[in-house]
């Protein structure tokens, strides 16, 4: 029976980066998951946008989103130079009055949260950005906000961690020994033991059986277009433009290579596949903001659930034991850590999560985290629907079992 | 606070059992119906659907699935929130017929509220799509709440094809330019004898009590709730401005006047010689 000092659940880049933070600390790791990289990371366009993707009332989140940006410069310097890090600016730009009234609004909220939103003319912003449309509204500079290519992150983290650390299974539920959890069960029936086991599957931790508290996740879908720009038309962009058009929210991010990633959709309709009205939008407004998007090449439509939770903040830490009084930090579950839910942030929240949870592995807790606590929503019921789920629909398990590329 | 004890009573009036809002024979507490679009989180959602007082609130078909667990159907049956599915991105009436059975297999539901919209730009209802996804509706045994123009021959019509409610626009969706035609509003509650609730266009708290006193029997609205920057607080707004807005609708305001009249009248004061 194999043994480990940790095993993580899910080789997306929030497991990837825990397990390579506690191997970093002179851990055995091992991690496992049938297709690394193939979930919600394998879809996002890895923008570090924690000012732009503050929301109103979401300060707890944002208190994470800041300090995981902050430890983005160093984290990538570990990963290396090959995950793609780069500290692209990023430029907000407005399709009407109403649109740059709403960037405003939110800039001096922003502002007493003591994060930088510069107003640009949108002169000066076409100055930057030629290509930008003439007859946009406003534009403000973030300095902030950054970058990373995902899948390279994947790859580079793959690397470091070496194909030895990986187990390419599904694990089928949680081992228990007595109150403590002692590692995992794969599908095959094989048993994987380690002294802690975190649970970072994504929504995929919907499936794994034996964990100790209901885990409210859902599938938010998000549809999302890789694109060519030809050489006289490069760079298209070299900021991260994300723009409101009508209302409507969408991100045009410049790669290194050429390319650009232009996302995203927010569905929660339960169809996996590339959704045609999602892609029409997506271009539509993008090429409002920059009208040679229509001269580009449409190389990749890709579709993927990220993992929501009702708050839109992470289920992240140790789970309180059963029975255990409101506010009793000690009682925890021997042996498990969760860290799943990060929806629309996961890619940010790398570095945050690792720490966490390298903190975790060695008896720290910090306080500031505790509203991320994975038990914080109890043990809700979630009582069949009248009518709706008579049976599991094909679309829902499909869901759950983690969504393949679209196309 | 003692003096509240005093206004308590009429307060309660427009929530409480005296003034119900009564549809397809079904009482409901709160003459305020929300929509869902637009909320930036689940939670969030459920606490400004709470503040709002509401009891009926409609989701659109095409954007959410009824078959996820911990979705937003979910968090409705959890608050005992009857569910309004409605038809919003169909720009057909076979599309609008197509969603309005799926929702009444998935929901188990005769009621939606139709939306057939004609275009991306203005988001404004197609009439004659509208008038003919009424007549398939109602023929399918559906209760149809029709989302329509501020035009009161449309109206009227809509309520002739068989809709048990008339929802007339204050203006285009997600626009919050209030009630534009104010006048056509009442021309349409004057003539229905259906229930009509203003939907639509409403940006704040004023625009729904406008609405209830031009004599409109419900309001819904979503953006104007969801995409406030504190969504709890404005929820609560449209709470007592619907209350306000009815209790004014039936306490008989004053004619408006070209001159200045008194409140303390000249006649009858008393002569000191």
């Amino acid at each position: 029976m194999d043994s480990t000092d940790v095993l993580v659940v899910g080789a997306g880049v929030i497991g990837l980066g825990i397990a390579w933070e506690a191997a970093r600390t002179g851990r055995r790791v091992a991690v496992v998951d049938p297709a690394p990289g193939s979930g919600a990371s394998f879809a996002a366009a890895g923008m570090l946008a924690a000012v732009s993707e503050y929301h109103y009332q979401e300060e707890e989140l944002l208190g994470l989103m800041l300090a995981s940006a902050s430890a983005w410069p160093e984290f990538a310097a570990g990963v290396g130079g090959d995950c793609g890090y780069l500290r692209t600016p990023t430029l907000c730009v407005a399709g009407d009055a109403a649109d740059r009234q709403a960037f405003a609004d939110l800039r001096a909220v922003q502002g007493e949260h003591g994060l930088a939103v510069e107003p640009l003319s949108v002169r000066e912003a076409r100055r930057r950005e030629p290509l930008l449309a003439p007859a946009l509204a406003g534009a403000f500079e973030i300095a902030a906000d950054h970058q990373v290519d995902p899948r390279r992150l994947v790859a580079a983290l793959c690397g470091r961690l070496g194909e030895g650390a990986f187990v390419r299974s599904r694990a089928a539920s949680l081992v228990w020994d007595g109150p403590a959890v002692v590692g995992v069960r794969l599908e095959d029936g094989r048993e994987l033991r380690a002294a802690e086991t975190v649970v970072a599957n994504g929504l995929g931790a919907r499936e794994l059986r034996g964990l100790p508290v209901e885990l409210p996740l859902r599938p938010v879908y998000g549809d999302i277009l890789r694109l060519r720009v030809p050489g006289p038309l490069r760079p298209l962009v070299s900021a991260t433009v994300r723009g409101l058009v009508r209302g409507r929210p969408v991100y045009i991010v410049p790669r290194a290579d050429g390319t650009v990633v232009i996302g995203a959709t927010q569905r929660e309709d339960g169809s996996e596949g590339v959704s045609a009205g999602g892609v029409y939008e997506l271009l539509r407004d993008a090429q409002a903001l920059v009208p040679a998007v229509a001269e580009l090449e449409l190389c990749e439509t890709t579709a993927r659930a990220r993992p929501g939770t009702p708050d839109n903040a992470p289920l992240l830490g140790r789970v309180r034991a059963a029975g255990d009084r409101e506010h009793d930090g000690e009682a925890h579950v021997p042996g498990l850590i969760i860290a799943t839910g990060f929806f629309r942030h996961g890619v940010l929240l790398t570095p945050g999560a690792a720490h966490v949870c390298a903190g975790l592995l060695e008896g720290r807790t910090d306080p500031r985290w505790d509203v991320f606590s994975p038990s914080r929503f109890g043990h809700r019921g979630i009582p069949a629907l009248a009518g709706a789920t008579a049976e599991r629909p094909p679309a829902a398990e499909a869901a759950a079992a983690n969504v393949r590329q679209a196309t | 606070m003692t003096q509240d004890t005093t206004h308590a009573p009429a307060l309660g009036l427009a929530e409480a059992g005296e003034d119900p809002f009564t549809v397809d024979g079904v009482t409901l507490g709160s003459r305020l119906i929300m929509g869902t679009g637009g909320a930036p989180s689940l939670d969030g959602l459920g606490l400004a659907l709470e503040a709002s007082g509401t009891e009926l609130t409609t989701v659109a078909m095409r954007r959410y699935s009824p078959a996820e667990q911990g979705s937003l159907f979910q968090l409705l049956v959890d608050r005992g929130i009857r569910v309004l599915p409605n038809t919003a991105g169909c720009f057909t009436a076979r599309d609008a017929v197509l969603t309005a059975e799926l929702a009444r297999e998935a929901l188990e539901t005769d009621w939606v509220k139709l939306e057939v919209i004609a275009d991306e730009t203005t988001l404004l209802p197609d009439p004659i799509e509208l008038a003919d996804a009424t007549e398939q509706l109602v023929g399918r045994g559906f209760k149809v709440f029709a989302y329509t123009n501020d035009d009161p021959v449309l109206a009227r019509r809509l309520e002739q094809l068989g809709a048990v409610a008339v929802m007339p626009l204050g203006a285009p969706i997600g626009t919050g330019l209030g009630i534009l035609n104010p006048h056509n509003i009442e021309l349409i509650v004057a003539r229905a004898g259906v229930p009509v609730v203003l939907d639509a266009g409403i940006g704040t708290a004023s625009d729904a009590a406008l609405a209830m006193e031009l004599g409109c029997d419900a309001v819904l609205l979503a953006t104007a709730v969801t995409r406030a920057q504190d969504p709890v607080r404005m929820a609560s707004a449209f709470r007592y401005a619907v209350q306000a807005g009815r209790l004014a609708s039936r306490a008989g305001r004053i004619p408006r006047r070209d001159h200045a009249l008194a409140s303390s009248p000249m006649e009858g004061r008393a002569e000191f010689l």
